[in-house]
């Protein structure tokens, strides 16, 4: 665990950069984040963020299958927003955990 | 008379029905077990039926071999459950009041939730190894293949036994290199996961293992379409792999039955307490097996652990006591290497599998996150103790909890 500065504000991240805490969060975090990865943000990835930081306050686990019928992005459309990483670069970026795979 | 209902005669269900059944008050409960099904199948043997180790009659058994006498069975589909009224409707229209209900309706393979998975190449170029008719078709199959690429691809999480397709290619690996046309076969291991298993080290272990067997993997690639004209498989990113046999582990689920009585996620598996093992929605009805929605692996070791935890706790509930039992996620499994080796893994949910030695008492130890022909011993010896005391309710020596003695943390 480690201290960092994202968009001027001081967070805890992970050792692969998730954020600790999903409240530290905010959209200029979210946006330096993206840009690291070479993602820049529109509404349309907020809305896929905003509905995965729902999902996790409620408890519900994610997959990227959940995600695809959430009626918020198909699959095909949730990779062409957050390519090579679908779920786990838009973890990242929505300040969530990262996603793990229970087996 | 009380009644206590088990849905689903499989591994789960069995097994509590036995253990239950000797606990129970026979004056004061009457136990039920419904199963649409008359034949109990040992799954972790469907893995040998490819390479001709075992054959269907070594993996096949009726499933009245397995219940006491004294306990009522029914052989029927299920049409739902519904908790608010302790009942459970069959097809049919037969309905059943409980007290306390299991349910242990396992999960399925689901091929039709990918599209050209079940199309013209199905059991012919394209099989799945988690079906008794796939697993045959595939033997089949195996005999006159000359060479070519044989691709394994994981479609979804979770799916059952999470070693089993690894398992596969070192299994197939040594199979063609026994018949003599391993250099005329490219084997390739497809995973939706970002290496050959999920938790670090044990990824790295197997990983490992794969390259040394020379064994390609491909890894964050989830299968979108699977083309049968050109005979590839294609991920939503547009990434391609050709294939001349595709043997693939298809999306799982848990019944209709769940979704159908209001219980499930959206996977069909019953919400449940990690803990212990009651339903989040209904006190009486609890959940064993592969039909709970646990964050842990879907196999019979893990019902097994389980199952002891559940039964305490149900005892417990049912004399109106609070749940003293808490389930730790215990899993543990064999992985099958090849040239008579195998491999073991031994975790839950906060440890991951780790290397070192694991005690069993009388027989151990194994060798953890190792490579050694105990493991593979242990493995054969399983079908005899899955028969005989696994099924059957028996203690094994082997705790519930998930021990560290043994194991080297890293």
């Amino acid at each position: 665990m480690a201290v960092k500065t994202i968009a001027n504000a001081q967070v805890q991240v992970t050792d692969d950069g998730y954020l600790e805490d999903m409240n530290q969060w905010n959209e200029d975090i979210a946006k330096e984040i993206a840009k690291e990865l070479g993602i820049e943000l529109t509404d349309k990835h907020f809305e896929v963020i905003n509905y995965l930081r729902e999902k996790t306050k409620a408890g519900e686990g994610l997959t990227i299958r959940k995600v695809g019928k959430s009626g918020v992005v198909d699959i095909k459309e949730l990779y062409k927003l957050f390519p090579k990483g679908p779920l786990k670069f838009s973890s990242k970026i929505a300040g969530i955990p990262k996603p793990t795979s229970c087996i | 008379m009380k009644n206590l209902l088990i849905l689903g005669a499989g591994t789960a269900g069995t097994m509590m029905l036995n253990k239950l059944y000797k606990e129970l008050d026979k004056e004061e409960w009457k136990v039920t077990i419904v199963d649409q099904y008359k034949t109990h199948y040992y799954q972790p043997g469907f893995l040998f039926i490819p390479f001709g180790v075992y054959k269907k009659e070594d993996v096949t058994k009726p499933k009245y071999d397995f219940f006491p006498a004294g306990a009522e069975v029914i052989f029927s589909p299920i049409d739902k459950i519904v908790g608010e009224e302790n009942k459970v409707y069959l097809e049919g229209g037969k309905v059943l009041n409980y007290d306390f209900l299991i349910i242990a309706t396992g999960t399925q393979t689901r091929p039709s939730e990918t599209t050209g998975l079940k199309d013209k190449l199905w059991y012919k170029d394209i099989f799945d190894f988690y079906t008794i008719d796939g697993a045959l078709a595939l033997h089949k199959r195996f005999k006159d293949f000359k060479g070519g690429n044989l691709v394994m691809c994981i479609a979804e999480l979770p799916y059952k036994c999470p070693v089993a397709p690894i398992e596969f290619v070192c299994l197939a690996e040594a199979y063609f290199t026994k018949r003599g046309i391993r250099d005329k076969v490219n084997i390739t291991y497809v995973t939706l996961m970002s290496g050959a298993f999920t938790k670090p080290v044990a990824s790295k272990m197997l990983g490992e293992l794969l390259e040394e067997k020379n064994i390609k993997v491909v890894p964050d690639f989830y299968l979108e379409h699977v083309d049968n004209e050109n005979k590839k498989i294609v991920s939503y990113d547009e990434r391609e792999i050709p294939f001349d046999i595709l043997t693939i582990v298809p999306v799982n689920m848990g019944s209709d039955m769940i979704e159908r009585s209001g219980l499930g996620d959206d996977m069909n598996y019953v919400k449940t307490n990690k803990y212990t093992l009651q339903s989040d929605q209904f006190e009486n009805i609890f959940v064993i097996g592969d039909a709970a929605n646990l964050p842990t692996s879907k196999a019979g070791s893990v019902a097994h652990f389980a199952g002891e935890i559940l039964m305490e706790n149900i005892l417990a509930a049912m004399e109106g006591r609070e749940l003293p039992a808490k389930f730790d996620g215990h899993a543990n499994c064999y992985i099958e290497t090849g040239y008579g080796k195998g491999a073991l893994i031994d975790f839950n949910y906060i440890t991951e599998p780790l290397p070192g030695t694991f005690p069993l008492p009388g027989i151990g130890p194994f060798g953890l996150l190792k490579n050694t022909k105990m493991n593979h011993y242990g493995k054969i010896l399983f079908r005899w103790i899955y028969w005989h005391i696994l099924v059957k309710g028996k203690e094994l020596p082997i705790e519930a909890d998930m021990t560290m003695a043994g194991k080297q943390r890293v």
